[in-house]
């Protein structure tokens, strides 16, 4: 018996909320006596997969099937059903995320599992099996107590500090018996921007909003993002008007983040948008209203012009490196 | 086309959390309540191909009798009967349970319901529903049409999206801007009140979560201002003092 941790890959590598994942696994693992295996689907170097060990997996269960090679959470589902009856697994862990969430629904439907979602913290195993999970989008926490033989668990991104060490884990090669209905939607076109920085994963985030005043002044604001190596984001507003992608949307009704810094410029901070950010471990608000409601939640603000600030940043930024 | 959209009643989107009885359970005193956003996309799109394609819409609630002023708010904007599931909703196997139960007697050909509720942030109802049913599942979907059998639909994927396409019978979990949000009309809201709203009692489903404690964030520090004539020592700070850089 193992915990069984689902991670994503992002050209071959695991991604940094899947590490997060691996390392809540083999904590989990620990605490249970037992080992932590990981299931990877998808193209990558055995040297990549092997990373699974510095942050606490034993093993890789490694899926090569080129019919996999495009996410497809119904046959991920099915795959990771036989990864867990073959490890035996009673705890099976992931990353919050869309494909975390559409993998996990399926799996615990097939083995009569409980999924929770938005975990934060490692389980309370003194009575029971006690998480406590994220709800209303941040704006509170929920301790629930796990019934079910069988849990799956999404973990919200930086719930954990992360402490590697120089483990390396086996690369076993797992082959999945697929159904020919998981292939029944046939993806006809994707529109990737292949060089932005997912939001999901991101550790630095400058988001914009009204404030910039229209999307032709975008420029200050990628520019302060490129010398952070950060993603970028917006309010709904913005993507509203179309100034901006949809996928940019943070928000309740958007994309909920949890970077490390979340630099809002021109955003007032309404509380939909809040409860998108709440997340970050650090808030910087530049916004020119000192009276934006937005300060309040910040841990960093400057009263101003965003057009004077952010080139002003970007060059801070340059000279530190 | 028989079409079931399904619905959330959750606090709105301005509502400031709180909760009573030693923290157990939600303080509902003051809050206003809606129909789950992203459930208001998917229904605004069920009212639409329905129009364009004729066939049937039922609305489902998995919910108590508070959830009633939002699903009529459903029947207002198009939906042409509805379903309520006699139950506190407790946890997603247990709504996704109640859903597919529903849905098995019905055959329905699309299922639509919001990406996730307001309240719990899951996201895996759609799924779970889908695999009760032993049909294909998708979210988040962002474009869908319908012509023959056959829905040709986009979903978000990380930094862009995935056009598809797949035959009927689908669940699919939704989000903007798969349509604009409906207001009902005065005619809508005076027929609503005709249509029917059948109250049906939940099957048996296990327990899976139970539900010990609501914890409230802590409260925040003060801000830092940094006067902004002196806006670059902020890349300073947040190097050295939050040392997130």
């Amino acid at each position: 018996m193992s915990v069984l941790i689902f991670v994503e890959l992002d050209q071959g590598s695991i991604k940094k909320t899947s590490q997060e994942a691996i390392y809540y696994g083999g904590k989990v693992a620990e605490s249970l006596n037992t080992g932590a295996t990981v299931l990877a689907i998808g193209n990558a170097d055995e040297i990549n997969l092997q990373v699974a060990g510095h942050f606490g997996a034993q093993k890789v269960l490694h899926v090569t099937e080129s019919k996999l090679s495009h996410e497809n959470s119904l046959a991920y589902a099915d795959t990771l059903v036989q990864a867990v009856q073959q490890e035996g697994s009673t705890v099976i862990v992931m990353a919050k995320s869309g494909l975390g969430d559409a993998v996990a629904a399926r799996a615990a439907a097939k083995l009569k599992a409980s999924v929770v979602s938005g975990v934060t913290s490692l389980p309370d195993l003194s009575n029971g099996f006690k998480v406590e999970r994220s709800i209303y989008t941040g704006k509170a926490f929920a301790i629930v107590d796990i019934k079910s033989d069988i849990k799956i668990l999404a973990i919200k991104k930086n719930a954990l500090e992360v402490v590697e060490t120089d483990q390396i884990a086996l690369v076993e090669s797992f082959a999945p018996t697929l159904r020919d209905s998981d292939f029944a939607a046939t993806v006809t076109n994707t529109e990737k921007a292949s060089s932005e920085l997912s939001l999901n994963e991101a550790d630095i985030i400058v988001s914009g909003g009204r404030g910039m005043k229209g999307p032709e002044n975008w420029d200050p604001l990628l520019e302060l993002a490129h010398a952070l190596g950060a993603a970028t984001g917006c309010s709904k507003p913005v993507s509203d008007l179309d100034w901006r992608p949809h996928h940019e949307h943070i928000g309740q009704t958007g994309i909920k983040v949890a970077p490390n810094l979340y630099i809002a410029c021109g955003i007032s901070g309404a509380i939909q948008h809040l409860a998108g950010v709440n997340g970050s471990k650090c808030i910087v608000v530049i916004n020119k209203d000192p009276e934006a409601p937005f300060f309040k939640a910040a841990d960093y603000g400057i009263v101003g012009d965003v057009f004077d600030i952010l080139p002003r940043l970007t060059q801070a930024v340059e000279a530190s490196k | 086309m028989k079409i079931l959209v399904c619905i959330t009643n959750v606090p709105d989107t301005t509502a400031k959390i709180s909760f009573t009885d030693n923290d157990t359970r939600f303080n509902k005193n003051g809050v206003q309540y809606i129909i789950g956003p992203y459930d208001d996309y998917a229904l605004a799109r069920g009212v639409e191909l329905r129009e364009a394609s004729g066939g049937s819409l039922t609305v489902l609630n998995v919910g108590e009798s508070d959830s009633e002023p939002q699903i009529r708010k459903a029947l207002a904007i198009g939906a042409d009967e509805a379903i309520r599931v006699n139950a506190e909703p407790t946890d997603s196997y247990f709504v996704a349970s109640q859903i597919a139960h529903i849905a098995s007697q019905n055959k329905y050909d699309l299922i639509l319901m919001g990406r996730e509720s307001l309240d719990f942030n899951s996201g895996v109802v759609h799924g779970l529903v889908g695999e009760m049913l032993g049909i294909p599942s998708y979210s988040p979907v962002m474009q869908l049409d319908v012509t023959e059998g056959k829905a040709e639909f986009a979903r978000e994927i990380d930094g862009g999206k995935e056009h598809l396409v797949a035959s009927l019978p689908l669940v699919l979990g939704c989000q903007e801007p798969i349509a604009e949000w409906k207001i009902p009309n005065m005619r809508g809201i005076m027929t609503a009140r005709t249509k029917p709203l059948t109250v049906v009692e939940p099957v048996d489903v296990d327990t899976m979560v139970t539900l010990e404690k609501y914890i409230q964030p802590a409260p925040k520090g003060a801000c830092k201002m940094i006067p902004a004539d002196e806006a670059e020592q902020l890349i300073t700070l947040l190097k050295t003092e939050a040392k997130v850089l």
